[in-house]
């Protein structure tokens, strides 16, 4: 057996028994938030851009699978596709204004823009305002997995998760994921050999914005919730924290950095606002001592070790 | 090739201002097809800003290109690559964390057209390794193949670049500096290379070095503060009494 995939089946193995020992509703939180990571370090890692608004296809996500569902009475796999399609959609306008950008200069556009959907989501009727839209029923998956068992519910979300971990994984080692690293390590270099890099780079970008959308429209089927917190920009800044926390552009760190980040808001919650302080004094640390985040420090170790 | 044109790639009045800069003033460059063709000057004298035009990383300021008969004073630097110009860079451009094969793999794999398909194994890409060895071995790096290119010597690195290079079959090669930081055992096989691939080829240069000048270009043109100075074949131009007072002027041997 090849080797690699053992921490794979070693962590298929805890997921599937995870839900007997911790709260699943906590584990689907985590699941979606390692989601949201992962697809923001497709754009980050493998690209190299920074997005500081991808709350804004995270939470459009989110409503869009709430009112779907909820008012107009669609099947939860319909709630699902319509969130991602309109994150997708949302993260084509987003690129096509700010992709020519870098740096600075492209975090801010994106920020701008996500200004603009979050005071959207706060004027517009549908989005319940302040109350954002609750109790969104939890209806049959094909009409018949019935989702409002939690169990059940939690392995549809893992299923659902492994597989768009796999879609991000593929895209990573496809013959696209190949000319993105070569426009991440040397740009004017794949645009001499005839790449057209922005259009390289939008794609990443529309892909990263629909993963982050299912994983946006997820989190409201598991907590019957979509709210303002989803699409504010404290969101963008949160899986921010989780990817550079777990280490950007490695395959599991936005993973590790997602349970890092859920677990302390969820078992702190006691001390309130000292989370936000805890949260900041961990992201300086790890800023200032483990540029690699935590799996890319562990690897390069490991490296270190074998050398 | 194009047979009815005899200059392949063209200028007219090109000029670039950098904010009242006038960094290329009124160059008609003309590159005969099947040459070797050299850029020299001193240092600021317009040769990389040229280049950049003649590429479309720049955009001039007036004036116009052709390239092959038509009008590319507009067309977009990735598009200028799939017409057949492609050009190389002053800091030996290679993909630093992609191995050696990999590398010219990349050249290779844009006419597969599978580029965007992200739900596709990079494993469709192996039928590309044959070809790709190949062009590896023609430029000397074939035992090299399975290294990061960063981990290969300087010299490999430009032999590397190269081989990229080729992988697209361009019509016209542009290299800026070839030689730039490259020893001497490096420079005589450089430049071998180059004569060899030259072949059936149009290729423009900016070099420094003038006795790889003198020994491949079989046209020189002489830049001097954005404009040329003189032009002709290496015996004439170095006899020229403006390039001589130029370069001595600059300090250059």
């Amino acid at each position: 057996m090849d080797r690699r995939l053992l921490p794979a089946i070693v962590l298929l193995g805890v997921a599937l028994a995870a839900p007997f020992i911790v709260y699943p509703v906590f584990l689907m939180k985590v699941l979606c938030f390692a989601l949201f990571a992962c697809a923001f370090n497709l754009l980050i890692g493998y690209v190299g851009l920074v997005s500081f608004g991808h709350a804004a296809f995270f939470g459009g996500a989110a409503y869009i699978t709430a009112y779907s569902v909820k008012v107009w009475g669609w099947p939860t796999e319909a709630g699902l596709l319509a969130g991602i399609a309109v994150a997708a959609l949302l993260g084509l306008a987003f690129g096509a204004i700010a992709i020519r950008r870098q740096g600075i200069y492209f975090a801010m556009i994106t920020l701008a823009l996500s200004q603009m959907v979050f005071f959207f989501c706060l004027q517009a009727k549908f989005t319940g305002g302040e109350d954002g839209i609750q109790s969104i029923p939890r209806r049959p998956l094909f009409g018949v997995i019935d989702l409002k068992n939690e169990l059940t519910l939690y392995y549809v979300v893992l299923a659902i998760v492994l597989s768009a971990f796999w879609l991000i994984y593929r895209t990573v080692h496809s013959p696209f994921g190949q000319v993105l690293k070569s426009i991440r390590e040397n740009e004017p270099r794949a645009v001499s050999l005839g790449y057209r890099a922005e259009h390289y780079k939008l794609l990443a970008f529309v892909l990263s914005a629909a993963l982050s959308g299912l994983a946006g429209s997820l989190k409201s089927v598991v907590f019957q919730l979509a709210s303002l917190t989803d699409v504010q920009w404290q969101m963008s800044g949160e899986v921010i924290l989780m990817t550079l926390v777990g280490g950007l552009g490695t395959i599991f760190g936005p993973v590790v950095g997602a349970v890092v980040v859920i677990t302390m808001q969820n078992y702190l919650a006691p001390l309130g606002e000292w989370v936000l302080v805890i949260q900041g004094v961990i992201f300086v640390v790890v800023v200032l001592a483990f540029r690699r985040g935590i799996v890319g420090e562990i690897s390069a170790w490991l490296s270190r070790l074998r050398a | 090739m194009a047979g009815a044109v005899e200059f392949i790639l063209e200028t007219q009045g090109l000029t670039k201002e950098f904010a009242g800069f006038v960094a290329v003033r009124g160059v008609n460059l003309q590159v005969r097809a099947g040459t070797i063709h050299a850029m020299i000057g001193p240092n600021g004298a317009g040769k990389t800003t040229v280049f950049n035009l003649l590429t479309k990383f720049l955009i001039p300021t007036a004036g116009r290109i052709h390239y092959q008969g038509r009008e590319i004073t507009k067309a977009r630097p990735a598009d200028v690559a799939r017409l057949g110009l492609v050009r190389s860079f002053q800091i030996s451009a290679v993909f630093p964390h992609l191995t050696v094969l990999e590398n010219v793999r990349i050249a290779l794999q844009r006419r597969l057209g599978n580029s965007f398909h992200f739900w596709r194994s990079e494993a469709v890409l192996d039928g590309l390794n044959e070809r790709a060895h190949a062009l590896l071995a023609d430029v000397g790096i074939g035992d090299f193949w399975a290294l990061r290119a960063a981990d290969l010597p300087y010299g490999r690195k430009r032999a590397l670049e190269i081989a990229t290079t080729l992988a697209l079959e361009p019509e016209v090669l542009l290299l800026d500096e070839p030689m730039a930081g490259l020893g001497h055992e490096d420079i005589g096989r450089i430049s071998a290379l180059i004569r060899r691939v030259a072949k059936g080829r149009t290729v423009l240069m900016v070099e420094h070095n003038m006795s790889v000048v003198a020994e491949l270009s079989d046209t020189i043109t002489v830049l001097q503060r954005g404009e040329i100075l003189a032009e002709g074949p290496y015996g004439e131009v170095s006899r020229d009494a403006r390039v001589i007072e130029a370069y001595v002027g600059t300090g250059h041997g």
